[in-house]
């Protein structure tokens, strides 16, 4: 396959920091030899084709014919404890009803072919593995079909392989993989693989049921939560209201003496309760009495925040991206409009709530976690352990849930589980509770925008001036080495400087704002509020210039657009312009490019009562080519409810560095009330795979907005919608 | 002592009386399929039934648990609805992460044994207590209205 390079020259040095700055972190560990990039399409050209993976560290081939398959990424959801199989399965020629998984350790051979060290994330597992899991199962395939030829005294060009066996059609000889693993697995890798041509393909692009469907319908699915051990203790910490902040005294008598309860700890992020079970230790950490060195982070209230960072909005920032000349495109504009955004903090809140099951001994630490991060958190759990990291070991369980959530470079929840099971002495069960979930911070930053943007007489557009506020992701993790290019946090302004319309003057500038809010990638990253913003924007422009809105940016997209095929695929299938919608019920569209992969979603929205009702999604999506296309479905369904969660109720707010919300109740996501109908469309391609977990999410919010004006003439403009009065 | 019969069978816990079913069930007796989503019967990972009656056992205090018949997904399976509404399930495929799982497929089959033809709106109504992050509601949806057809085919004189 064909693959581009990108940016790989350019990007050498801050990768070379990436990989000195994670080492240095990470106490000395060496974490492989891969550079990191930012685009799936990159990930396939540096997946370096002479890289040869030993296919026994993914593949492992039983007497019985039955075929386990090793799965470097955590199962979260999105499904690659099916797909990546499939790739693997394609190429080894194998019997898919007999294939099953299991997750891989903490290992080198395991990392990411574009990070170098082990993780999940970015909607990257299918185009980085796309090359290299295809390539392990041929290399077994090979050398099946070698061990059958050696044995039959045959040329291996007379031998073919299909369905778990290795036949050979002049003698009619015929062995399973099963019988032939160990001759197969003695012999030297092959360096001669060539991998089929897509056409070839029978269990790619075809839908596949999930393997983990069995087990998550019958209880027996294992997440972190579920992993009990001999002697195992529960334990709860009672964790500052305010970030930042440390105990100063605590008196836990009554604690001490509740039934169940084995013991009190302070540790560095709070005060552990350990109990036989969860409810003595949450029965226990309520009687504590704790009093907080709070520090800055009390200061912050969210009402006085939005202002300072509205104030900063209108500030000349760092500038991300520059074309033309916007002073002299405006001072050229027939009509110009300004608007600001505000954008809030928002929890992943996964399912199950964040746990960690952590077995210490003076020589070895075994962990058990749902963890999109392996290398970082195996790091640093040895580092706080004062052990090597070779000598932590991690299962990774079922994700309930990520969101990048369980993608954290800081280890977080990692390193706590570490330093309890210190004080303790014990085998220890961290346990979140779905409030300390809630208040336990790393969330999506809080943004504020504004942008300026003009057009011509003839409705083009002519300058644009986007100014974005907010923190920075990647600060102080190693990431900030080669994703923070002077000054400028690619995550922070993705989908703003990626903007893909014809505008001939044209600046986005950012201000990076710090505090004690611990922020992180949350489903989408940048482009969660970036796609909002500008997809508004664009829409406002559209309505200033009197102009249909999908061809007003079909007009301002370059021909050779992949956004065009998506933005035509989602208006045919919906009926843009020719449908005729129930009465009070109107459309909205959004177009966006996120993980290389680019969704157009048209929304039918109504209001109800002032409340705003979807009733109907309608998605086209261009990820490539199609591994599982059911997945792909579920992906985008899954995406768009996440998005319109927070769309129409998610955000996160401080009142003197007090988290507001603490469960369901109040951050609440959709439910099966506010489901709308949901049809995903996929744009037939030959490219390589791109991800698909994220970009369903960021053009949800924009096509309802964009709907709601149409219905009452309001631009939404500020996040979450339910905080408008609507009529 | 508290006597508790789970999915047909006797077993005895020491636990306080307070302590909610879902964690007698999780940490007591490491039935791990019943699942903690918010402690506050907020998201209805922890439904189980309770004498056929769907309940949030993070909610349920063991002691009003106890005479009583607590089926759990671990059990689900033991009566022929619950098998066809598995079957529904694993057909659809409707799990992404699956931590929610159990929690729906306890409440779809609550709702199927009052009412095997619920329309649109009666599965809404029934089943707004249980969340999914994944936004998996409009599989389980056609999963519940695939497993409506399918005892309606199995009544007599039904669509064959």
């Amino acid at each position: 396959m064909k693959t581009k390079m990108r940016n790989t020259a350019a990007q050498n040095p801050s990768r070379r920091k990436f990989l000195k700055e994670s080492v240095a972190l990470m106490g000395g560990l060496v974490i492989g030899f891969y550079l990191p990039t930012q685009g799936g399409r990159a990930y396939a050209a540096e997946a370096p084709a002479k890289q040869v993976y030993p296919p026994d560290a993914f593949i492992h081939i039983a007497p019985d014919d039955s075929i386990t398959i090793v799965v470097n990424k955590s199962e979260m959801g999105q499904g690659v404890y099916t797909s990546l199989p499939m790739l693997i399965a394609e190429e080894l020629e194998a019997d898919w009803s007999r294939i099953s998984v299991v997750s891989a350790p903490v290992g080198a051979v395991y990392n990411h072919t574009g990070f170098g060290m082990q993780l999940t994330g970015g909607s990257s597992s299918i185009p980085s593995s796309w090359e290299q899991m295809r390539r392990v199962g041929a290399s077994a395939r090979i050398l099946l079909v070698r061990a059958a030829a050696q044995q039959w005294g045959v040329p291996e060009s007379e031998c073919h392989a299909g369905n778990s066996r290795v036949i050979h059609a002049g003698s009619g000889r015929e062995a399973s993989y099963g019988a032939l693993a160990d001759a197969a697995a003695k012999l030297p890798l092959p360096n001669d693989v060539v991998l089929k041509s897509p056409k070839d393909f029978k269990i790619i692009g075809k839908p596949m049921k999930r393997l983990d469907t069995p087990a998550k319908i019958n209880g027996t699915a294992q997440f972190g939560l579920d992993v009990y051990l001999p002697g195992i203790l529960t334990v709860l910490v009672a964790r500052s209201p305010v970030f930042g902040g440390k105990v100063k005294s605590f008196a836990a008598t009554g604690a001490r003496k509740l039934p169940g309860v084995q013991g009190v700890y302070q540790v560095p992020t709070g005060i552990a309760v350990a109990a036989s079970g969860f409810w003595p230790a949450k029965t226990a950490r309520d009687l504590l009495v704790i009093e907080w060195d709070e520090g800055p982070g009390a200061a912050l209230t969210t009402t006085k925040m939005v202002a300072e960072y509205l104030a900063l909005a209108g500030q000349p920032g760092l500038v991300a991206r520059k074309g033309g000349d916007t002073v002299q495109g405006f001072r050229k504009a027939h009509k110009s409009v300004t608007a600001e955004y505000e954008v809030p903090y928002l929890a992943h809140a996964a399912m199950e709530p964040l746990n960690v099951v952590v077995d210490l001994k003076p020589d070895r630490c075994v962990i058990w976690t749902g963890t999109q991060m392996q290398t970082m958190d195996c790091a640093m759990a040895a580092k706080t352990a004062g052990l090597k990291p070779e000598q932590v070991q991690i299962h990774t369980t079922f994700l309930g849930g990520g969101f990048g959530r369980r993608a954290n470079p800081r280890s977080d929840f990692v390193i706590e589980a570490v330093q309890v099971a210190m004080a303790v002495g014990k085998p220890v069960k961290v346990v979140w509770t779905r409030e300390d979930d809630t208040r336990g911070g790393y969330y999506r930053p809080m943004w504020a925008d504004h942008i300026e943007a003009g057009i011509a007489k003839d409705g083009k557009p002519l300058a644009w001036k986007h100014t974005i506020v907010g923190q920075s992701i990647v600060a102080d993790t190693p990431f900030e080495g080669f994703m923070t290019h002077n000054g400028i946090d690619a995550t922070s302004v993705e989908g703003a400087s990626t903007l893909p319309y014809m505008i001939p003057n044209l600046q986005v500038e950012l201000h990076s704002t710090k505090n004690a809010v611990p922020v992180q990638w949350w489903r989408s990253v940048g482009h969660s509020h970036t796609a909002f913003v500008v997809e508004t924007m664009v829409d406002e422009l559209a309505h200033l210039a009197g102009k249909d809105p999908v061809a007003y940016r079909m007009a301002m997209l370059p021909a050779a657009s992949r956004y065009r095929g998506v933005l035509q695929l989602a208006a045919d299938k919906a009926g843009w312009g020719r449908k005729k919608l129930p009465a009070g019920h109107a459309y909205g569209v959004a177009v966006h490019q996120s993980f290389n992969s680019y969704v157009a979603q048209i929304a039918e929205v109504s209001l109800d009562s002032g409340k705003i009702r979807v009733h109907r999604v309608v998605a086209a999506v261009d990820c490539g080519m199609i591994v599982n296309p059911d997945g792909i479905h579920q992906q985008i369904e899954g995406a768009i409810v996440f998005g319109l969660s927070a769309a129409l109720h998610g955000a996160i707010t401080l009142e003197k560095g007090r988290v507001m919300q603490s469960n369901f109740n109040d951050y609440p996501p959709l439910r099966y009330s506010e489901m709308p109908l949901v049809e995903v469309h996929i744009v037939a391609s030959s490219e390589p795979p791109t991800g698909i977990g994220e970009p369903g999410t960021p053009p949800i919010a924009p096509a309802v907005a964009n709907a709601v004006f149409r219905l009452t003439g309001k631009r939404m403009r500020r996040m979450p919608f339910d905080r408008e009065k609507l009529v | 002592m508290i006597t508790l019969n789970i999915n047909g069978k006797t077993t005895g816990v020491d636990a306080d009386p307070n302590t909610p079913l879902l964690w007698v069930l999780r940490d007591h007796l490491q039935m791990t399929g019943t699942k903690y989503g918010c402690g506050i019967a907020q998201c209805g990972a922890c439904t189980v039934h309770l004498d056929g009656q769907a309940v949030r056992s993070c909610q349920t205090p063991v002691s009003m648990a106890s005479g009583r018949q607590v089926t759990t997904i671990e059990g689900v399976a033991a009566s022929a609805l619950g098998k066809t509404v598995q079957a529904a399930w694993q057909e659809v495929d409707v799990p992404q992460c699956g931590y929610c799982q159990s929690g729906q497929i306890m409440s779809a089959t609550a709702l199927l044994m009052e009412n095997p033809r619920p329309s649109e709106a009666q599965i809404s109504a029934a089943m707004d207590g249980n969340l999914c992050r994944c936004g998996t509601y409009n599989r389980v949806r056609a999963a519940i209205q695939a497993a409506s057809a399918q005892l309606a085919s199995e009544q007599p004189g039904g669509a064959k």
